[in-house]
């Protein structure tokens, strides 16, 4: 079976892979580009836990082809901070100790990110259910979802 | 222990919420978990599973598999080495060998469907699952059984065709599902009834539930040609891997290095082998590293999740609420093989309470499923849905407050506990009253809602424990332990050292060696590592204290009985010690090189004094009495901690455990359709909670220091997951009218209860 180049953007770099034709992005990511951050976790769509964004739309990479990428930009985990400073939402949850083992942490954060960049301003069950669909078995999501509103907050005192 | 010490109450840094040294890494996608590590030449290995229940496997063809291009190996039951039934190996409790040998390769039968009867080597998950169906097995299929009740029946298909029940008096003459019987009685049970006003009897089941670690089992195994390997894996116990692996491959501790990953989730369930020594086998034949990871489904149907059960049980209690008997019978299935946690289970139910007279019966039943693994409080959860909803029927006959009730059988220091020893300082009643007290109780409840309470109790364990604590020559520390970090516990230790050692907290770093670079430690797990690991790191930095008071004394040419340790500093003192200029602790490091060399403290113990653990949660939720679905509205968790060390994750302890508590009361069950196949075997379903489904989790740090540990720690981790069960069923019990005797509480089983058909 002959591999597909893709052409694509990945954190704001131009990046060129192969791929098999029945790849999903996930494993481009984690297994062509070196990209661990996304993870996998159910590769049903499921958990979230390799959640990240597509021409700024949340996806779970598991549910998409790595030849859905070409042309196209991706922003994973590994983008998130800014050069020597982490994203607001990133100190948070340090701050609120909002991890425990940290394997869903990615997901949660590109997932929260992708809904303060669409809602400054979400309630308690807004956040609640915009991250449904990523699952947490440590923490009772009690530390994320203070995480994500306290951020909101002081993202809009900013 | 060597360890001397009075309990401290005062403290600079433990009890502080700075960031977790890992935390960074977490929170950027940097951290390497089980499968994330790659390596050149690196083969892919993936593992074939039996697609029945219960079957023999009369001959295995791996001929055509072999023959595909991109195969590197092949394995089958047949390259495993023999070994006897009499050896056992310490994961999260003592296993046999040979069981969890047989467990990670079927040998004459697949004794649960998803039992993994041959494995390959290749170049790339697609040729891998390919080679998979090219492998050729000749089943002979049997009837199987996977209900605990009916694999009791003398008529039930055999899991183990000679397995005789142990503990049973006579020895009883024709083989059965039953591996042990035990009973734990104290007192007399009929006088004990006897002297009851109220007497409350149920049978209750509860569905096997999986831990849901988001993170399925990987690990990467490297073998070379002089016998020796090498194992990267997420396993919250390393030493426990290296010691199952070794003694499954016939192979000596020495020639085996074992690395933990960063863990995503365990509960339990990674304290135990699975694909590791499959790996090591396939990188042996193939002469290149293999990774292998599990995929959910896997995770699912061959990995360990916990017991299902069927508990009869019976409460008596006097007029005025005081508990008089409990006997009970309790049977856990523990999958294919022996080692349910009915045991520990059994007297965790019972053990908040001071009832003179008690029998439990137990009973540990192979099936054909999974063999089970720990799962938070093994056992525990269970035998306390029964126990403490028996309790609330009797708080409801007598009209007494279900709180005040627990308060009046509460056990206290000196008490004398179910499981053999006499209560020290706990805070069980402590817990009580801070329950009882709590503002979030002044809400009331209103139409279909109601108000759930549980108590919850987990013994806790020590454990044999090695630690590091290196001194740097610029001050800084590295702190070097052998117990997985699941859920911040380096950060607790770093803690921990940095108040010992009356140093910032920044300055000091922890890492999780490997197996070649400390003494054995045993798993994480029971919760342990806090009190153990923490007993160690404070034990190694009051040496790293003793050598740096040398080095003073030393350099001011005085005694060492001259000197003390104060503020992080050594100073000289008394009369003849000499006017000197106090040494920082940052100063003594420097001198290092030139006053003997590098300054470490080490610390090898086998913990004791695990403070015993106990927790009162209360739930309020809302039925809907058209769908049968069930709203939590409030939920508090009050716990005794002995001390928080970082508070943030005592919290995050109890509110996880809540939150699985919860998932297994009204959403998680293995279901299983008639021919003995799970069904649900994805996070779609198998619905774990997601955030949408809870509210914020109240918490309560109680903290009864326990005398056992220098700061007063008890673990944390297990307790939080025992009273939800019993605190969602007496609520919604409480809102329905209808005592809920099942979990989970789905929809169609509150349902069948309004309707009086269940």
């Amino acid at each position: 079976m002959s591999l597909q180049h893709v052409t694509t953007t990945v954190n704001g770099d131009a990046t060129e892979f192969l791929c098999d034709a029945a790849e999903t992005l996930l494993d481009a990511l984690r297994d062509r580009l070196g990209l661990t951050g996304s993870k996998e976790g159910c590769a049903s769509g499921d958990c979230g836990a390799c959640s990240v964004m597509l021409d700024g739309r949340l996806v779970c990479s598991c549910l998409v082809l790595a030849a859905e990428a070409d042309g196209r930009e991706v922003e994973t985990i590994e983008g998130m901070a800014g050069t020597g400073e982490l994203h607001p939402l990133q100190t948070k949850f340090l701050e609120l100790g909002a991890l425990q083992c940290g394997i869903c942490t990615p997901g949660f954060l590109v997932a929260a990110k992708a809904l303060l960049d669409e809602n400054p301003d979400p309630d308690e069950t807004e956040v609640r259910y915009w991250l449904a669909g990523n699952l947490c078995r440590c923490t009772g999501y009690d530390k994320i979802i203070r995480a994500v509103l306290e951020t909101a907050a002081d993202l809009r005192e900013e | 222990m060597e360890l001397e010490f009075t309990t401290r109450t005062t403290f600079d840094k433990v009890g502080t919420r700075p960031p977790r040294p890992d935390g960074t890494d977490k929170v950027t996608g940097r951290a390497l978990y089980g499968a994330d590590l790659a390596g050149a030449d690196m083969l892919v290995g993936k593992v074939l599973r039996s697609p029945h229940a219960h079957a023999r496997i009369l001959a295995i063809d791996t001929s055509r598999a072999e023959a595909l291009t991109g195969v590197k190996a092949v394995v089958t039951r047949d390259d495993f080495p023999h070994i006897g039934p009499e050896g056992t190996v310490k994961g999260e409790v003592e296993e046999s060998v040979w069981d969890v040998a047989r467990n990670v390769m079927a040998r004459d039968k697949a004794l649960y469907e998803g039992h993994a009867v041959a494995a390959v080597a290749a170049t790339s998950t697609a040729v891998a699952r390919q080679a998979l169906k090219l492998i050729d097995i000749t089943w002979q299929v049997l009837p199987h059984v996977t209900d605990v009740d009916e694999a009791m029946r003398s008529d039930a298909p055999l899991v183990h065709e000679d397995m005789i029940t142990a503990g049973m008096d006579p020895v009883p003459e024709e083989p059965s599902n039953i591996a042990e019987y035990r009973k734990v009685e104290m007192g007399d049970i009929e006088a004990g009834f006897a002297a009851a006003d109220v007497i409350a009897e149920q049978s209750f089941r509860t569905e096997a539930a999986h831990q849901g670690y988001i993170e399925p089992h990987a690990c990467v195994a490297s073998a070379s040609e002089d016998g020796l390997a090498e194992l990267w894996c997420c396993t919250q116990g390393h030493f426990s891997v290296r010691d199952m692996c070794a003694n499954i491959l016939g192979m000596d501790l020495a020639s085996l290095r074992v690395t933990s990953s960063e863990i995503g989730g365990g509960f339990g369930g990674k304290t135990t082998v699975f694909l590791e020594p499959v790996a090591l086998l396939l990188s042996r034949k193939s002469g290149r590293p293999v990774k292998m990871t599990m995929s959910r489904d896997e995770v699912f149907r061959a990995s360990g999740p916990t017991s299902s059960t069927s508990i009869t049980a019976r409460i008596g209690a006097t007029r005025d609420g005081r508990i008089t008997a409990c006997d009970a019978t309790l049977r856990y299935q523990g999958g294919a093989f022996p080692g349910s946690p009915v045991g520990i289970g059994a007297v965790c139910g019972m053990a908040p309470y001071d009832c003179p007279n008690v029998v439990l019966h137990c009973y540990d039943v192979v099936v054909n499923r999974p063999k089970a693994a720990a799962y938070r409080a093994p056992g525990a959860p269970m035998a306390a849905f029964a126990i403490e909803s028996l309790l609330d029927d009797i708080a409801r006959k007598l009209d007494i407050d279900p709180v005040e009730l627990r308060l009046k059988n509460a056990v206290k220091e000196g008490s004398s506990s179910v499981y053999g020893p006499t209560f020290g300082p706990i805070g069980f009643e402590e817990c009580l009253e801070t329950a009882r007290d709590h503002p979030s109780l002044e809400a009331v409840p209103g139409p279909n809602q109601a108000r759930g309470i549980a108590a919850g109790f987990w013994p806790n364990f020590g454990g044999q424990t090695s630690v590091t604590v290196n001194v740097n020559t610029d001050g800084t520390v590295l702190v070097s332990l052998g117990t997985p970090d699941i859920g911040g516990s380096r950060a607790s230790m770093c803690l921990m050292a940095a108040e010992e050692l009356q140093i910032p907290y920044e300055r000091v770093k922890a890492i999780i060696a490997d197996t070649s670079a400390l003494g054995h430690n045993d798993t994480t797990g029971g919760s342990r590592v806090t009190h153990s690991a923490g007993l160690a790191t404070i034990e190694a930095s009051r040496k790293v204290i003793d050598i740096m008071k040398r080095r003073a004394a030393a350099t001011w040419d005085i005694d060492v009985d001259a000197v003390v340790w104060d503020q992080g500093c050594v100073r000289p003192s008394g009369a003849n010690a000499g006017d000197h200029e106090p040494l920082t602790f940052d100063a003594i490091a420097a001198m290092a090189s030139a006053t003997g060399g590098p300054i470490a403290g080490h610390a090898e113990i086998n913990a004791e004094g695990a403070g015993a653990s106990f927790a009162v949660h209360v739930c309020d939720l809302e039925v809907d009495p058209e769908t049968g679905r069930v709203t939590i509205l409030r939920y508090l968790a009050v716990q005794d901690a002995g001390k928080a060390i970082h508070p943030d994750y005592v919290e995050g302890q109890y509110q996880g455990g809540v939150t699985q508590g919860i998932g297994w009361a009204l959403n998680e069950e293995y279901i299983y359709g008639s021919d003995g196949v799970l069904q649900n075997p994805g996070f779609l379903d198998y619905r774990i909670p997601v955030a949408s489904d809870l509210p914020m989790i109240d918490t309560v740090i109680v903290e009864v220091p326990n005398p056992g540990h220098p700061y007063g720690v008890r673990g944390v981790g297990e307790t939080p997951i025992v009273p939800p069960l019993a605190a969602v069923a007496n609520a919604v019990s409480r809102a329905i009218g209808r005592r809920m005797t099942e979990t989970p509480m789905s929809p169609p089983r509150i349902l069948a209860a309004i309707d009086g058909t269940s």
